[in-house]
């Protein structure tokens, strides 16, 4: 019944076009018209996380925006994080405390500390927990992904001085 | 959720126009809608976003108050020094709504419209004597917060009506206003109650103005003028906050269900107001 349209963005620097029925997320563009499938379905109602992303420079689910909201705006994956094969600090810094077992969640959280650091380059844990708190992991019992954020966070702050 | 239409209309009126549609939904930050298309519980013909309306986003100062468009997302409102130092209670409600994630997307308007009696956002502006400015068909109207929702999930909006705005009055000085919600966790949660509280003071402390507004103790979220009225004339004293307490009381009627009892948000609604009103009296102190 409904048509398709057309959509232009720019996802991770790069000027992408699709088409999509009004009813899809933006996070089944991504996965399956992008083939980006570093951000994750975990619960589709915007309580897990597993899907964020920066839309506009702002940190969403992707689950809970309509592919055809993004005509025009800036998204921004886990995809885009390493450059040219190098890994962003925070990715390493959880290899380094082994903040993930399973991964689902984590690039949805990877995404979601990078806004907290270009945020706020000096949060305290209780700032860090908060800002995670819509992130959402059922294994590690999030204290290593804790110590990975405040990690990275203290060592960016040493590159900047 | 595939068999609908999206159209993101860049006038009010076109808005309007297209919300007169069989089963249109206006889409602000989705953050309610898409989960109940999600869940089938609406059932939308045509998804009307909103956003591409320049009146719907953002937050302007007129006439000494502020006009905060419909479907601005909750960051935004904290990230605005203005708005944060008159209305702090307004924005720490409406922050208090979901994760960092649903903050980048969720609107006030929303949070009015979406009609839930523990909405976080509506006993805040309730207080606040917010308005919304309504366009429908027949024009713009406006419209008291509290007569837009009408019971769980209802609003006294007509065909092709929507809010477009809210507007939140010029402050006097030595005002100050609070809003406080019980959780039984720490973040991300439904209010089991909430309550606001709106003081003006004078020189000498004493209240001149008050507005009190409870949520999740109703179909509806509040607005309780005897709790006001309680305090009035008062520096808030212990019996001022008594006489708070017994009015905040009296004025629930709420369920009892898995979230609280009856007796335990009654309770409740009593002791937050109390702690809303020293919190609020606080501020309008330092609001010189």
């Amino acid at each position: 019944m409904s048509k398709r349209q057309h959509i232009s963005a720019v996802v991770n620097g790069d000027p992408v076009e699709f088409l999509s029925d009004a009813g899809t997320t933006l996070l089944d563009a991504l996965r399956d018209q992008l083939g980006l499938t570093g951000s994750k379905e975990g619960c589709g109602s915007g309580d897990c996380g597993a899907c964020s992303v920066m839309l506009d420079g702002r940190l969403v689910c992707s689950c809970l925006v309509l592919a055809v909201e993004a005509e025009g705006r800036r998204v921004e994956t886990i995809e885009g994080l390493a450059e040219g094969g190098v890994l962003h600090p925070l990715q390493q810094k959880f290899l380094e405390h082994a903040a993930l077992q399973c991964g689902f969640c984590t690039p949805g959280i990877l995404v979601a500390a990078k806004a907290l650091l270009e945020a706020n380059p000096d949060p305290t844990e209780s700032e860090t927990r908060y800002w995670l708190a819509g992130n959402l992991c059922r294994c590690t019992g999030y204290d290593k992904i804790i110590r990975a954020v405040m990690d990275t966070a203290a060592e960016l702050r040493q590159v900047r001085v | 959720m595939s068999q609908v239409e999206y159209i993101a209309p860049t006038s009010p009126e076109q808005a309007s126009a297209a919300l007169l549609a069989a089963g249109a939904r206006p889409l602000g930050g989705g953050t309610d809608l898409l989960v109940q298309l999600r869940a089938g519980r609406v059932a939308a013909g045509v998804i009307v976003d909103i956003k591409r309306i320049p009146e719907a986003i953002g937050i302007r100062q007129e006439g000494g108050g502020f006009v905060i468009g419909a479907a601005t997302p909750g960051i935004t409102l904290s990230e605005h020094r203005a708005l944060c130092l008159a209305w702090p209670g307004v924005v720490e409600a409406a922050n208090l709504i979901g994760s960092t994630q649903i903050q980048g997307r969720a609107s006030m308007a929303g949070n009015l419209c979406n009609a839930s009696p523990a909405a976080d956002s509506v006993p805040a502006l309730v207080a606040a004597r917010a308005t919304c400015l309504v366009v429908g068909p027949g024009g713009r109207r406006t419209a008291a917060v509290e007569s837009i929702a009408v019971g769980p999930g209802r609003t006294s909006l007509a065909a092709g009506e929507f809010v477009l705005e809210i507007h939140l009055p010029a402050r006097p000085a030595r005002s100050g206003d609070a809003y406080l919600r019980f959780i039984p966790r720490t973040e991300m949660d439904i209010a089991v109650v909430g309550a606001a509280v709106n003081l003006t003071l004078d020189a000498s402390g004493v209240i001149t103005d008050a507005h009190v507004s409870l949520g999740a103790v109703a179909p509806t979220v509040l607005l309780v003028p005897e709790a006001a009225a309680a305090l009035i004339g008062s520096r808030l004293d212990d019996a001022a906050l008594d006489r708070l307490d017994a009015a905040a009381r009296a004025a629930c009627h709420p369920i009892s269900d898995k979230r609280g009892t009856l007796e335990f948000r009654t309770k409740i609604a009593g002791v937050l107001a109390r702690r809303a009103a020293v919190i609020a009296y606080g501020r309008a102190e330092k609001r010189a």
